[in-house]
Order: C-alpha cells, then sequence, then structure tokens
C-alpha cells in the first residue's frame, strides 16, 4: 500500500466536499486513483474528458504514482 | 508570457506593452461575458484557475506558437474570480512583422488555451441556478462549443 494525496478541482471539489486528501492505496496509476475515488468526485465524464497532474506536472491516465505523490484530478476545463 | 488576474484586464496597457518597432502587425482577441449559453440566462460567470499549472502550461503553448511562427511579442491574461457579463474574460495579443503570423499564432494560442489550461468556468444564471460548464448540463455537448 501507498499513501498518496489526492486534490480535487471545481466540480469535483464540490463534490467530494473538500479540495485535498489522503489516501491509502494499492493504485498503480493515475487511472487507479481516478477509479479509487470515483465515489469522491463522482464523476461521469469519460476519462479522456478530464485531465490529470502528478506532482504539478501534466501526466498521463497510464503514469505510474508512487508513494508520497500528490495526484491532481481536473474535470473538462472551460477556460476563454 | 502569460498571467492570471483578479481584477479587470487593462487591455490598452497590455496592447501598448507589445509596441515594438520591428512589428508591422498586431492582432488580439478579447473572450467577453454573454448574456446566454445553450439557452440559459447569464447573469455572471465565475472561473477557478489552478495558477501554478497555468502558467506552466501557457508557457508551453506560447513557445509553440513561437516555433511555428516567427513572432516579436506575445501576452496572455486570463481573469480569475467572479466577473459580470461584458467583462473581458481572456485577452490574447500577438506582435509579429507581418500580419499572417500575427492572425495564425493569436487564434492558435487562444484555441489550445480553451482546452489545455486548469481553469474551470462556472455561469450564475438569472434563474438562481449554476453549474459548471463542460462539466454537468453541457457534457453531453462535448468540448468544442464555440464561446
Amino acid at each position: 500500500m501507498k499513501t498518496i494525496t489526492v486534490r480535487y478541482f471545481a466540480l469535483f471539489r464540490e463534490h467530494a466536499g473538500t479540495g485535498e486528501e489522503r489516501l491509502e492505496t494499492a493504485a498503480a496509476t493515475a487511472r487507479d486513483v481516478f477509479e479509487a475515488t470515483r465515489g469522491r468526485h463522482r464523476s461521469s465524464e469519460p476519462l479522456g474528458h478530464c485531465k490529470v497532474a502528478i506532482n504539478d506536472e501534466m501526466a498521463d491516465w497510464d503514469s505510474p504514482v508512487a508513494d508520497g505523490d500528490v495526484v491532481l484530478l481536473f474535470p473538462p476545463v472551460a477556460g476563454g | 508570457m502569460i498571467e492570471i488576474a483578479e481584477t479587470p484586464i487593462d487591455t490598452d496597457r497590455l496592447r501598448e506593452s507589445l509596441k515594438d518597432p520591428h512589428a508591422g502587425g498586431y492582432a488580439a482577441f478579447e473572450g467577453w461575458v454573454r448574456n446566454e449559453n445553450d439557452g440559459h440566462e447569464v447573469l455572471r460567470l465565475e472561473y477557478e484557475v489552478y495558477e501554478l499549472l497555468s502558467i506552466k502550461e501557457g508557457g508551453r503553448i506560447i513557445a509553440e506558437a513561437e516555433a511555428k511562427w516567427p513572432l516579436i511579442g506575445v501576452r496572455i491574461v486570463h481573469r480569475g474570480g467572479l466577473l459580470e457579463l461584458g467583462d473581458c474574460a481572456v485577452w490574447v495579443g500577438v506582435a509579429a512583422k507581418h500580419r499572417d503570423e500575427a492572425f495564425k499564432a493569436c487564434r492558435y494560442l487562444i484555441d489550445e488555451l480553451k482546452v489545455r489550461l486548469p481553469i474551470w468556468k462556472k455561469e450564475h444564471y438569472v434563474n438562481g441556478d449554476s453549474g459548471w460548464v463542460n462539466c454537468e448540463r453541457c457534457a453531453s455537448h462535448g468540448l468544442d462549443r464555440a464561446g
């Protein structure tokens, strides 16, 4: 098991009721973290519409996660 | 350079900052808050910006534009916080030797930043409802809606 910090933004934060929480998880990839927290962010979006960053660098859903990482889950963006 | 602003965007000052004796062309785009979206009457908007990664990703987009076209100056400013109807939400300005690269780069920059920067827009409607654009009622419309 590893300890990961998950950060939620915009709609995901409102659903989770918090901007950040610790997760004890066996997750191997960013995708695993997204799925493990689905009950929190309650996303009904296809994964491809969302984005992920690890330790403040944009990442892919297949990117590996390590103990101590901070995983940022972004709902579909809407700048401009 | 790209900046996130919590106060109104001073477009005159930005335009002046791009003036350069080598530049023969200047193109700018302003995105404004409009009063309707997808059949809903909009009262105001709220932008949530994750600034650290918006600056990083915005810098990459600018570097891509500079690799594609010979540009003299590029500035982008995106608003965060609460905006009223008619407010300028995003400003993109490009100075170049000729108009062709200024137009093309300006278009590239606004198109890329809309789909890549970690920025979210919450609309507040006249009827009292509110919603995150592209996240809730707009999810089925995909991410390429005009606006």
